[in-house]
């Protein structure tokens, strides 16, 4: 069971990275065991939790089911790369103030499908954001304070 | 730097400077930006990856086990079995929300002469990385001598059914044990009055029987746990836990250590709900340390958390109830057989404590039974036993509301539990919120509005949970700017950090921003009991409060040194100043919190606080739900319209994360309710172990949820905190069923009330 290690070249977070991957890495195992960017967690290894979710040359991926190897020239952006420096995003800042996280495990998952969601469809009803976060689950918080913070971040007055 | 949000305080917290309002949590910005380390980020110098071969059956013996080929394959650094530990002794530890027996404790995180459930372990792999631990699992070889497994409460009951634990005797209520072994680990009981009188007094009896499926915690974080047993024979273990030091205590016996020789440092952690107190990969990941030398992290992937942690008991339960015809409750009789999993353990206790406590009913018999079958051995969740028992017990007394043709609150209300009552176990209630939810819930928006259309109905149910104290810890330093590092030892799974600050901020009158909560490994503060009980914030905070006031002390005993005057004429005012007596000249002498701070280090030194906190009391917890449901009646399916859940919090120190708790306890409740189910086929496989097909509520399966936060203080606690955590999940299953009922005219019988059970009650039984 030899293993073959293939050389990745792309651009993660605005840097350029070279690593080494073993050819089974997942994206996920690269960005965590490889890089050392473990922001996106893993929790179910097979696309149904969207704890891993990153984006990958502007699409929201399950970072577990990418092959590493197929990254090669890609523009990647993970949790860590949303703030600039310690000026948060509109939106990690309304997930600070609405209390929309508990554990903080499925928070970079949300944190990166809503700044997705935001990009796309910038004032989104509460059906669209439920909708767009499906992908995602959280099992602290019934989703109430998540939404809220996705509207906060949206302008949009919170009852 | 975070700053506080204006936010109107609650008229029952307007006395507090800092408590009722909604601070930014101090872990906040890690946890939004991805720094904060859960216990899976971790490496170390030379880490090896582990992972863990588990079995392929429910029930069977191991013949043998040949490690050989895996320990060859280049890459594998260590192969454990049970084989490798020390002999466990039979003797019970503290697990946190219970106890065990260590043998047992030891057989479910490995093997020995038996695997009880799909997924036990049988061995476990050190490599250089985790894909070669993979492979080297595909190469370790296990003969099994496969037995006909047990999967169902009542089956495993019955007189020569397969047993598990050819060692297990029932224990029967007179303490002795039965002569033949059982899969029955033991039988409880609470009485009170004369049941038999009770329902003869009664104008109507309900008796209804129920069965509901194990259903996982769900937690999207996976087990994880790391280990460096070092030269000198000291263990370094960093783990996702709810408790460090159950972990510890846990950990050192199996192996034989000193507790003194066991470091745990918890690591931020992904979600637990009573599910990450046991450990499983700890001191496997421990003695694959010391074989190998180096340290080892083992991590489970989410089919292994389905197959071999948690999850809740199923069970198979009987309530008989009856009222006269003005509502009272004459008698009720509860039974419940609780699966416990691969061991005994169930939480069938409490949740035969809190099967009637709602309710002064002056003839009750409640038995309670323990029983194991070839699936995962059950851990607590969220309020353990009494999601099921009260599903049973509120599901009757709707059913009784509806036949004599009374409100179901105003039929609560009319039996309610108050202050001096005692219920069947003998807890008597002091100050308690029951009735106080069950009005707020009647007055409330959503309970007085109409609900139209076909297919809809609405139901309410209520909830108890008793809530613990017990011990906790806090240290503080004063810093010379006046702000104050404060370590914990409680893992803090939902903003405990924040409100455990507050209530120190609170009493030193500074703001809580100044206060620096930091949760510390098990050696750098006193002993703290698990995250879990609802009692982090109660006994946390009860902590942090008495620290806050060994401070005060000792600022008062500095500034009489410094003015070189009697101590007992210098007081710590609640505005955080700090006045003495006049001077010789007659100008008054005070320090404000950080001119004092300022000065201890030139004037004596620095001072710490402390506090370590036992405590025996609590403050139980009420709960009402109110749920509109809509039927499909073509696929069985069940949508949620509107939710309110009304809490008694006693004081709700951070409002923002009670009703986090309340929403997130909804959530799993309302999932527990419609979907979530373990379903194994006959030969004890789980058919359905990955997050796609054990299916958890997403975001768009709810709606928003109403809470409303009622506060009865508690009056054994500084600030009157009662728990919140638990109790949220207790009422939305009885409430949902209640709805149901109200909507198509069917009363299930069954969790989940999914749309197969829904579509068998209605459209099947009609054929």
């Amino acid at each position: 069971m030899a293993t073959e290690h293939i050389v990745v070249n792309c651009n993660i977070n605005g840097e350029s990275q070279t690593f080494l991957a073993n050819e089974r890495d997942s994206l996920l195992e690269a960005l965590r065991d490889r890089i050392g960017l473990t922001g996106a967690k893993e929790g179910c290894n097979n696309g149904n939790c969207g704890a891993c979710c990153v984006n990958m040359d502007g699409r929201i991926v399950n970072s577990c089911l990418v092959m590493a190897a197929e990254c090669e020239g890609s523009e990647i952006r993970t949790v860590e790369g949303l703030a600039m420096g310690d000026q948060l995003t509109p939106l990690q800042n309304a997930f600070l103030e609405q209390a929309a996280l508990q554990c903080g495990i499925c928070t970079p998952g949300f944190l990166v499908a809503a700044e997705a969601l935001l990009e796309e469809n910038p004032d989104p009803s509460e059906h669209e954001i439920r909708y767009w976060l499906a992908g995602n689950l959280c099992r602290c918080t019934g989703y109430d304070k998540i939404v809220k913070a996705v509207q906060q971040a949206a302008g949009q007055s919170i009852v | 730097m975070v700053t506080a949000q204006s936010q109107p305080q609650s008229r029952e917290t307007e006395q507090y400077n800092v408590i009722g309002t909604r601070p930014i949590r101090h872990d906040g910005v890690d946890k939004v930006t991805g720094a904060a380390q859960y216990g899976a980020d971790i490496t170390l110098p030379g880490m090896l990856a582990g992972r863990v071969l588990r079995s392929p059956h429910a029930h069977a013996r191991i013949v043998s086990i040949d490690t050989s080929k895996a320990e060859a394959l280049a890459g594998v650094h260590a192969v454990v079995t049970n084989a490798d530990f020390p002999r466990a002794a039979d003797e019970e530890i503290d697990t946190g929300e219970g106890s065990a027996n260590l043998r047992w404790v030891l057989d479910n995180v490995i093997a020995s002469d038996k695997v009880l459930y799909k997924g036990h372990a049988v061995a476990a792999v050190a490599a250089s990385d985790h894909h070669i631990a993979e492979d080297a699992l595909d190469l370790i070889e296990v003969e099994y001598e496969v037995l006909a497994p047990v999967l169902d409460v009542r089956d495993a009951m019955v007189d020569g059914s397969p047993l598990l634990h050819d060692s297990l005797h029932t224990r029967e209520l007179d303490g002795s044990n039965s002569d033949n072994a059982s899969n029955t680990a033991s039988h409880l009981q609470f009485t009170k009055g004369d049941t038999e009188a009770g329902f003869a007094e009664a104008d109507v009896v309900i008796e209804r029987e129920f069965e509901t499926s194990m259903a996982h915690q769900g937690y999207i974080e996976p087990h994880n746990g790391t280990a460096y047993w070092r030269a000198d024979g000291t263990l370094d273990i960093w783990t996702s836990t709810q408790g460090a030091f159950v972990v510890r205590d846990s950990v050192a016996p199996l192996l034989q250590l000193s507790p003194s020789q066991v470091k745990v440092t918890p690591m931020e952690i992904g979600g637990g709900f009573g599910g990450k107190i046991p450990v499983y990969l700890e001191p496997l990941a421990a003695l694959l340390s010391q074989k190998s030398g180096r340290p080892v992290k083992l991590t489970m992937n989410r089919e292994e958390v389905l197959l071999a942690t948690g999850p809740t008991s199923g069970t198979y339960m009987r309530v008989r109830m009856g009222a006269k015809s003005d509502g009272t409750i004459t008698a009720a009789d509860v039974h419940l057989a609780f699966e416990a999993g691969a061991y005994p353990g169930s939480p069938v206790g409490a949740g035969a404590m809190c099967s009637l406590a709602p309710y002064d009913i002056p003839n009750q018999k409640i038995d309670g039974y323990d029983v194991v079958v070839n699936k995962p051995k059950t851990a607590a969740y969220r309020a353990p036993g009494a999601p099921q028992a009260e599903f049973a017990t509120e599901s009757v007394l709707n059913e009784l509301a509806e036949q004599l043709g009374h409100d179901p609150l105003d039929m609560r209300l009319k039996n309610a539990s108050v202050e001096g009552d005692t219920t069947a176990a003998g807890m008597p209630f002091g100050v308690i919120g029951n009735v106080e939810c069950m009005t707020a819930a009647q007055e409330s928006p959503h309970w007085q509005s109409e609900l139209e259309g076909p297919n809809r109905g609405r139901g309410v149910a209520q909830g108890f949970w008793f809530n613990i104290g017990f011990e906790s810890s806090a240290y503080a330093q004063v810093n010379g700017d006046g702000t104050v590092p404060l370590v914990l030892g409680s893992t803090d799974i939902g903003g405990t950090r924040a409100s455990i600050a507050m209530q120190l901020a609170e009493t030193l009158g500074i703001s809580s921003d100044d206060v620096h909560p930091h949760v510390v490994d098990t050696n750098s503060v006193g002993y703290t009991q698990v995250t879990g009980g609802s009692r982090t914030t109660f006994a946390g905070g009860w902590a942090a409060y008495e620290c806050a006031m060994d401070i005060r002390r000792q600022m008062e005993e500095r500034a009489a040194q410094i003015w070189e005057c009697d101590a007992s004429d210098v007081t710590y005012g609640d505005d955080a100043v700090v006045r003495g007596p006049a001077d010789e000249d007659g100008n008054d002498r005070q320090f404000s919190f950080k001119e004092l701070a300022g000065q201890l280090a030139t004037s004596g030194g620095h001072i710490v606080g402390r506090a370590d906190v036992n405590k025996t009391s609590s403050g139980p917890a009420f709960a009402t739900h109110i749920v509109d449901v809509e039927v499909d009646p073509d696929t069985g399916k069940v949508d949620i319209l509107r939710y309110t859940a009304v809490q008694d919090a006693g004081t709700a120190i951070h409002p923002a994360y009670v009703e986090g708790q309340m929403q997130g306890g909804v959530a799993q409740g309302v999932g527990m309710a419609l979907n979530e189910e373990y379903f194994y086929d006959d030969s004890g496989d789980l058919k359905n172990a990955s997050l796609l097909d054990y299916r958890m509520p997403t975001a768009l399966d709810l709606p928003m949820i109403e809470p409303i936060i009622v506060e009865v203080p508690n009056p054994g606690h500084p600030y009157g905190v009662r728990g919140v955590g638990e109790v949220p999940i207790i009422p939305p299953a009885p409430a949902v069923r209640a709805a149901i009922a109200n909507a198509i005219g069917v009363h299930m019988t069954e969790l989940p009330m999914s749309p197969r059970a829904i579509l068998n009650a209605t459209v099947l039984d009609d054929e």
